[in-house]
C-alpha cells in the first residue's frame, strides 16, 4: 500500500457495442492502457483517427515502476500534451554519480550544454505519467478508453482482426481494421497470436525498494559498485516526486525472492546504505530478473506490436518506457497516411525496419551495462574492477565506466526513408536524427520543437530576414496544397521578420550551430520530429521527393 | 597528452572512416569484444590471452617513453594481495 500516492478507479462502464447483434467495427484498437497504449492513441486522436482502448484492469500503475523519463520521451509527451505536467511534478536531473568501494571515481552531466526546452532526465513515478495520459485522453473525442474489458482471443485470419473482449457483463466482440498490441512484457496478445519474443535471461536478480524519506541529498544518480555496505554486489541511489526514493540493490542468482521481498529483510539492507539515523518509511518493494529480448518483427499484418510486448531490456540505462513511447512516435503517423491511402502499407514496414534497429541498440547498449554492472566470469570482474580503479586516475577509465548508458536516440541515418544530403553540412543532425531543440523567438512557442510535429514541415534558414527574397518561399508555400501537406516554417539569424511572413528567430544562433545551417539551407522533417532530408539549397521538387521516400511511395 | 607526459590517458577509442553518434559506443564496442574474447575460457586461458594481447599492443606502439609510462600507471596502487 503506497503511502504517498493513491490508485485512482477508473469505472468500468457498459459501451453500447456489447449489445450490439453484430460485432461493432473500430478503425483501430488499442490493447493496454499502459504509456504505450496511451501514447499512441493520444499520437492517433492528434491525428484525428478514431481510437479505441482496451485495458484489463481499472486503475494505472500498482507500484512506480518505471521512473526514469528523458528528454527525448518528454519531447514526444510534449507533442501530445503532457510533456510541461511531467516536467513540473517530477525531479528534473542531469548528473550521475559513480562510486567504487565508497569513493566517488566519475561524474557525467547528461546535458552539458544549455538551449533545450526539456531536460535530460526526470524522474516521476510511472502512476502520475499514467493518470495524466487519461485526463489527457478524456480532452479528445475521438479516443475512448474501456476500463475492465480484456481481450481473451483474437482472429486476424480475415480482412478485418476480430477481438473476443472479457467485461464484468461477459464476453463481446469487435472488429477492427488495426490492432495497436501494446500490453507489455509478459503480452497475452502476443501468445494468442502464437508470437514469441526471443533473446537472453540474465540469471540475477534485483531488489527495488521505493522509501519515503525527507533527505537532502541532490537529485543525482548515484551507483555503487561494491559498495562496502553491500560487498560484491551493485546498488542504485535515486530520488522520485513526493520524497520518495528509488534504491536498487543487486541480490545475485542465489536469492530466494520471496524472503528478500519481506520488509523485516529489506529494512536492514536500507539501513545499511543509509545508515542508522535516517528516518524512512517502505513504500513499495519488488524482486525481479529480467530478460533482454525482442520479436523477430513487430508487424503481422495490420497488427503492429509496441513497447515491451515488442522488446524488453534490462532496467539499467531506462530504456524500457521511453524507447516503448519512441516505437508510437514512429507508428501514428505512419498509420494515418496509410489508413488515408496517401501512402502505401509498406511505409509500416519501415516503422518495423526502423524501431527494430532501435530495439536491437537499446538491447545491445542495456545489455552491455548489464555485463558490466553484473560480471559473469573472474575476468570480466578483473577487467571491470582494473577499469574502475583507473577511473579514480584516468579519463579515458571514466568514459569506459558502464553504470548504464542511460537512454538515447536511436540515429536512423540508414532507414530507407532517409535522403540523401544535397550538399555538405558539418553536423551529426543528420537524415534520420530527432531534430535538436534550440530557443526562438516568434510565433507562438520559444522553443524550436513546440513549433514542429503532427505533419510534414521544411525548415528554410535565412541568415538576414531583411534581404530575404520571397520568391522561394512562395514555392515551398505551394506545397501546402498537396496530397501530402508540407508546411515551411521560416527560420532567421538577424533582422525583423516582416509583416505576412510567419517566422522563429534562431535567437541565440543555435541552430545555425546545431544544424550547420547557412543561408538557404533545408531541413525536411517528417511528423516525429526526424530529420528526413537536409539540402543546401531549397527546392521544390527535391523536397517533393524527399517526401515520396520518406513515406515509402518511391 | 603534454609532451613530458607520453602516455594518453584521454579517451581515445575510434575508427577512421566511422561515425559515432555516441562518444560511449566505441568504447564499448572494444569492451564487449575484449569481454566477448574471453567468453568461455578458462582462467589460464584468459591470462594467456592477456598476456599475448598486451605484448601485441606494446608493439604496436613501440615508443618505449609510452611503454615506460603505462607499466608505471598500470602498477601504481596494486593493493595487498
Amino acid at each position: 500500500m503506497s503511502l504517498t500516492y493513491q490508485n485512482p478507479v477508473y469505472e468500468y462502464a457498459r459501451s453500447p457495442d456489447q449489445g450490439a447483434a453484430q460485432a461493432v467495427h473500430h478503425p483501430v484498437i488499442v490493447v493496454g492502457a499502459g504509456p504505450i497504449g496511451m501514447g499512441a492513441a493520444l499520437d492517433l486522436g492528434l491525428h484525428g483517427v478514431e481510437t479505441l482502448v482496451l485495458d484489463d484492469n481499472n486503475t494505472v500503475s500498482v507500484g512506480s515502476r518505471a521512473i526514469c523519463f528523458s528528454k527525448r520521451a518528454l519531447e514526444v509527451l510534449d507533442r501530445l500534451g503532457c510533456g510541461e505536467r511531467m516536467v513540473d511534478k517530477g525531479v528534473t536531473w542531469n548528473v550521475g554519480k559513480v562510486f567504487f568501494r565508497d569513493e566517488l571515481v566519475t561524474r557525467f552531466d547528461l546535458l552539458p550544454e544549455p538551449g533545450h526546452k526539456m531536460p535530460a532526465f526526470i524522474n516521476l513515478q510511472q502512476y502520475y505519467l499514467e493518470e495524466y495520459m487519461v485526463e489527457r485522453l478524456n480532452e479528445f473525442d475521438n479516443i475512448e478508453l474501456r476500463w475492465n474489458n480484456k481481450v481473451i482471443a483474437v482472429d486476424d485470419s480475415a480482412e478485418q482482426t476480430r477481438v473476443s473482449v472479457e467485461t464484468p457483463d461477459g464476453v463481446y466482440d469487435m472488429t477492427c481494421d488495426w490492432l495497436i498490441v501494446a500490453d507489455g512484457a509478459n503480452s497475452d496478445l502476443r501468445a494468442m497470436l502464437g508470437l514469441e519474443s526471443t533473446g537472453k535471461v540474465f540469471e540475477d536478480r534485483f531488489l527495488i525498494a521505493d522509501i519515503v524519506m525527507k533527505a537532502d541529498f541532490p537529485p543525482e544518480r548515484w551507483f555503487n559498485f561494491d559498495p562496502s555496505y553491500h560487498r560484491g554486489q551493485s546498488t542504485l541511489l535515486h530520488r522520485q516526486a513526493d520524497n520518495v526514493w528509488r534504491l536498487d540493490f543487486q541480490l545475485g542468482w542465489d536469492k530466494d525472492p520471496n524472503e528478500e521481498k519481506k520488509p523485516e529483510n529489506i529494512i536492514p539492507r536500507v539501513r545499511a546504505m543509509l545508515g542508522d539515523d535516517v528516518e524512512f518509511e517502505l513504500e513499495w518493494a519488488s524482486v525481479y530478473t529480467f530478460q533482454c529480448r525482442r520479436m523477430p518483427r513487430f508487424r503481422k499484418g495490420s497488427v503492429l506490436f509496441t513497447g515491451d510486448a515488442a522488446h524488453q531490456v534490462s532496467p539499467f540505462g531506462a530504456r524500457g518506457a521511453n524507447s516503448g513511447i519512441q516505437d508510437t512516435d514512429n507508428l501514428a503517423w505512419k498509420l494515418k497516411l496509410v489508413m488515408d491511402g496517401k501512402a502505401p502499407s509498406r511505409l509500416l514496414d519501415s516503422y518495423c525496419e526502423e524501431r527494430e534497429l532501435a530495439a536491437d541498440e537499446n538491447i545491445m547498449n542495456s545489455t552491455r551495462s548489464t555485463d558490466f554492472i553484473t560480471p559473469k566470469s573472474n575476468t570480466s570482474r578483473q577487467f571491470r574492477d582494473a577499469t574502475l580503479e583507473l577511473s579514480k586516475r584516468f579519463d579515458f577509465a571514466r568514459e569506459l565506466t558502464n553504470s548504464g548508458r542511460l537512454s538515447d536516440t536511436t540515429v536512423l541515418n540508414d532507414s530507407s526513408l532517409n535522403s540523401p544530403d544535397d550538399g555538405e553540412f558539418d553536423s551529426l543532425l543528420v537524415a534520420g536524427a530527432v531534430m535538436a531543440d534550440a530557443p526562438v523567438k516568434g510565433g507562438s512557442t520559444d522553443w524550436l520543437l513546440n513549433a514542429f510535429g503532427n505533419r510534414f514541415q521544411v525548415i528554410l534558414y535565412i541568415d538576414d530576414i531583411d534581404a530575404f527574397e520571397r520568391t522561394t518561399l512562395d514555392a515551398l508555400r505551394a506545397m501546402q496544397d498537396d496530397a501530402i501537406p508540407v508546411e515551411t516554417v521560416v527560420v532567421y539569424r538577424s533582422g525583423e521578420s516582416p509583416a505576412g511572413i510567419d517566422a522563429l528567430c534562431d535567437v541565440k544562433g543555435m541552430i545555425a550551430e546545431r544544424y550547420d545551417a547557412r543561408d538557404g539551407s533545408a531541413y525536411l522533417i517528417r511528423p516525429d520530429q526526424h530529420i528526413a532530408a537536409r539540402m543546401r539549397a531549397a527546392g521544390v521538387d527535391k523536397i517533393r521527393q524527399a517526401v515520396a521516400r520518406a513515406t515509402a511511395q518511391q | 597528452m603534454s609532451d613530458n607526459n607520453p602516455l594518453n590517458s584521454d579517451y581515445n577509442f575510434h575508427e577512421p572512416g566511422r561515425t559515432f553518434f555516441r562518444a560511449y559506443r566505441p568504447g564499448d564496442d572494444f569492451y564487449q569484444h575484449l569481454i566477448d574474447a574471453h567468453r568461455d575460457l578458462s582462467d589460464a586461458q584468459s591470462q594467456k590471452l592477456n598476456a599475448r594481447l598486451i605484448l601485441l599492443m606494446a608493439n604496436h606502439i613501440g615508443d618505449l617513453a609510452v611503454l615506460r609510462e603505462a607499466i608505471a600507471a598500470a602498477a601504481d596502487d596494486l593493493g595487498e594481495d
